[in-house]
């Protein structure tokens, strides 16, 4: 077992872990402060071993449509960026989501907008949670705060994407892209076979219709009505999705006076501000969401029956705080503490907002 | 038992290196570690920083505003990261090139002219070694044994020659403080 | 033979392709399409591939493509569909995978995916029609018009001043190491229809031989887009397509 830890960056756990879920394939374009995802994946080289296609396309506009290609088959494929270049994959993951097609997008986010900064940011919140693409439509979005999540959310992601025949996003940050900790890769396990992808997949555009009638994957209706009827289609799936898949983790909530809620490494910070604060008998708590879509609106809108405030903490200017404003309606209050343009908090600045908020947690 | 630590100087200096061999270290002692680098245009020739946790417990955030020990092997450094060294603490310093000294009264300070060592080891390479040796006898975070075992592991067999210069370059900086 | 039994099997020189659906297509009267479409059905059908087909639809006036012949398809963004048959062939690399695409979808918004997948030499077959305008959306200018085209866009003719020179696309895509058969033929008399059915054959068999990426583009009519009857149409094309989008192989590695 001792054995199986390793020393790694995030970015590399995800390649790692993606070899082992028994991944079909990756396609991508160099971006930092991601590519080492690629770069690894390319020097494992997977197609020697489990058979998995590791490609660098042209862009990232190239990338999401060869996943879109490959999911379309039935195949468990994904892509990794960061901000920019899913900037110009939303238009894949419009057809993705659409086409109701199961794959995983990574997202390690840079601060932006524009060309911006190649450092940590979670700016993106928006794009993620609210579709980023034309249409109405979600995706799930798994927020990992450690290495471990890195490589856990890889098999966890397309577990999910398979299960609800939904693009799954894993979204980091620089901090968790580029920092090194201990981790323990899943137990390898085999591609899924033609066969299982026949019977797991009916809908898959095997090329191979000997048995059944030809599959057609489109995203195009043109009969209004028809259209309105896939629409409700992948609104049942978002609401059973709602029902069963929300995720959070909470540290502290039971007696806290003031709650934070930060996700991904930005978590982290708050935790370490939140121990430091404990230390001073002042009793503050964390709620991470580690799915942002599906949101912890209901436990959040339970915290906030028992708590006297809320403090947001995000590598943003108030994104996610949309959606805990929403959760709280207007109980308690609700503040904001963001840095943006790859600037990180330390933890001694979160708590110093805090306190500017709430004065009552000064002992 | 925590420690935090910053380690930052110029890009090629080897302060990143530096920290994994450390955290390695720390993974082959089983204890927490994390490593957070600086990334970026700084890698290629610009300042260089990297932050290491290493804990018997769980660690929370990657990214701190003090440190228990700080080395800096450059200037802007040492100008960045004195302050925020914890009362208590440890500096550690090549005065190669340093022409503001640290100041401050309620630290340790710790001048190391690993420059000056490399240079008689007729090693530049070797640098980061002799800081990290002079770190470890401060501050005997990990183990020699599993810094070494960590320097196997991680370096190409056709470097392995290189392991007893790495080992002699600790020792060497390890007989500085 | 009498007059009935021309109705008899073995008295049958010619029928519909068993995969072209008997679906009523949404292509104007003379246009080009439905008799790509039948050769490309004719052809799975020939060869064998009903069932290891995968075609990749564009967007434009072929993105009902899915309807009419019945194989396995997938329906891709504008422009994407090099990008998408990319995907789909690279994880079932047995498959023949062959795009059907327009001129804007393949030499305007797609350049970059036509491009580097044709460079990456894709084991899949282009089949792409060129009837220089924008057909689905009304009749726009697309990047193949021709200078002095009337368009939508283009209302007093195709000026390179404003718009650029028309595109030879195929002939920047034979200069790629990763083609392996670039050809360019018509459907608009008997004999270019059978002509351009062993190009497509050729491309297919590259495919599943591994070749490399093979391009079919076919000069097609748009006398809907070009406000033009049908007969006029395949004239005006003659007259003024073909010297510009001279005919015949323009690469041919075909037998490695």
């Amino acid at each position: 077992m001792k054995e199986e830890v390793k020393l790694m960056k995030g970015n590399e756990a995800i390649a790692h872990a993606a070899v082992r879920y028994g991944c079909d394939g990756y396609f991508g374009y160099p971006i930092t402060p991601q590519s080492e995802v690629l770069e690894t994946l390319e020097a494992l080289m997977p197609w020697e071993t489990t058979g998995m296609v590791v490609l660098q396309a042209e862009s990232e506009v190239a990338s999401i449509n060869m996943v879109y290609g490959g999911a379309s088959t039935g195949k468990a494929v994904m892509t990794s960026s960061s901000s920019p270049g899913i900037s110009l994959m939303q238009e894949g993951m419009s057809y993705i989501a659409a086409g109701e097609l199961p794959a995983l997008v990574v997202n390690v986010m840079r601060g932006g907008p524009g060309l911006g900064t190649i450092q940590p940011s979670q700016s993106d919140y928006f794009q993620a949670t609210k579709g980023g693409g034309h249409g109405d439509y979600h995706y799930i979005v798994l927020a990992p705060s450690t290495v471990q999540e890195m490589a856990d959310f890889v098999a966890l992601g397309f577990d999910l994407a398979f299960k609800y025949r939904t693009p799954a996003m894993l979204l980091a940050d620089g901090i968790v892209g580029q920092m090194m900790e201990k981790v323990v890769l899943p137990e390898p396990r085999p591609r899924r076979t033609a066969e299982e992808i026949a019977r797991q997949c009916p809908w898959a555009v095997t090329g191979n219709p000997s048995d059944r009638k030809p599959n057609v994957l489109t995203t195009l209706e043109l009969e209004s009505d028809k259209m309105e009827v896939n629409n409700r289609r992948l609104q049942a799936t978002y609401r059973q999705i709602e029902q069963n898949e929300v995720r959070y983790q909470e540290y502290f909530t039971d007696d806290a006076e003031v709650v934070f809620v930060a996700f991904g490494s930005i978590a982290r910070i708050c935790l370490k501000a939140i121990e430091d604060a404990r230390g001073q008998g002042i009793k503050v708590g964390l709620l991470r969401p580690i799915t942002l879509w599906p949101f912890p609106t209901e436990e959040i809108s339970r915290l906030a029956n028992r708590v006297k405030g809320m403090m947001v903490v995000e590598l943003n200017a108030g994104q996610m705080i949309e959606d805990v404003k929403l959760a709280v309606e207007g109980r308690v209050p609700v503040y904001h503490y963001g840095r943006m343009g790859g600037v990180i908090p330390n933890p001694q600045e979160v708590f110093d907002a805090t306190l500017s908020h709430f004065p009552f947690l000064k002992k | 038992m925590k420690t935090e630590i910053i380690a930052a100087g110029f890009g090629g200096q080897g302060v990143l290196s530096m920290g994994k061999i450390l955290a390695y270290a720390g993974l082959i002692d089983d204890l927490e570690v994390t490593w957070m680098p600086s990334y970026g245009p700084e890698q290629r020739g610009g300042t260089a920083n990297v932050t290491v946790v290493i804990s018997d417990k769980p660690i929370s955030s990657p990214v701190l505003d003090s440190y228990d020990t700080a080395v800096v092997l450059n200037q802007q450094s040492l100008d960045k990261f004195e302050p925020k060294v914890k009362p208590g603490g440890s500096l550690i310093y090549d005065p190669y090139g340093i022409h503001r000294l640290p100041t401050r009264t309620d630290i340790n300070i710790y001048p190391v002219a690993a420059m000056d060592a490399a240079m008689e080891l007729k090693s530049a390479k070797s640098y980061n070694m002799i800081i990290l040796g002079a770190l470890l006898k401060i501050n005997p975070i990990v183990s020699i044994e599993s810094v070494m075992t960590g320097l196997k592991k991680t370096l190409p067999e056709r470097h392995h020659h290189l392991l007893p210069a790495n080992r002699e370059a600790i020792s060497r900086g390890m007989e500085l403080i | 033979m009498k007059a009935e039994d021309i109705k008899l099997d073995e008295n049958k020189i010619y029928c519909r392709p068993t995969l072209l659906n008997d679906t009523t297509m949404h292509y104007c009267p003379g246009c080009s399409h439905g008799v790509v479409h039948k050769l490309v059905a004719e052809v799975i059908e020939e060869m064998g591939q009903k069932d290891n087909a995968i075609g990749v639809a564009p967007v434009g006036c072929a993105v009902f493509a899915y309807n009419y012949i019945d194989i396995d398809w997938i329906e891709a963004a504008h422009g994407r569909a090099p990008a998408v048959a990319t995907g789909a062939k690279r994880l079932n690399p047995e498959r023949l995978v062959f795009t059907y695409q327009g001129d804007g979808d393949l030499a305007a918004i797609g350049t970059a995916e036509t491009i580097h997948a044709a460079n990456r030499g894709e084991n899949i077959a282009i089949i792409f029609v060129n009837n220089a305008i924008y057909g689905m959306t009304g009749g726009q200018m697309a990047p193949t018009t021709l200078i002095g085209q009337k368009t939508a866009t283009t209302p007093y003719g195709r000026r390179v001043d404003l718009n650029g020179h028309p595109l030879k696309i195929s002939n920047l895509l034979a200069e790629l190491e990763g083609t392996c058969y670039v050809t360019r033929q018509t459907v608009h008399t008997p004999a270019a229809v059978r002509k351009a059915k062993a190009a497509i054959r050729k491309a297919f068999e590259n495919s599943l031989a591994g070749n490399g990426t093979s391009v079919v583009e076919i000069v097609g009519t748009c006398n809907s887009g070009w406000k033009l009857t049908p007969d006029q149409a395949n004239k005006w094309m003659e007259e003024n397509m073909i010297p510009f989008y001279p005919l015949g192989d323009l690469k041919n590695n075909s037998q490695k």
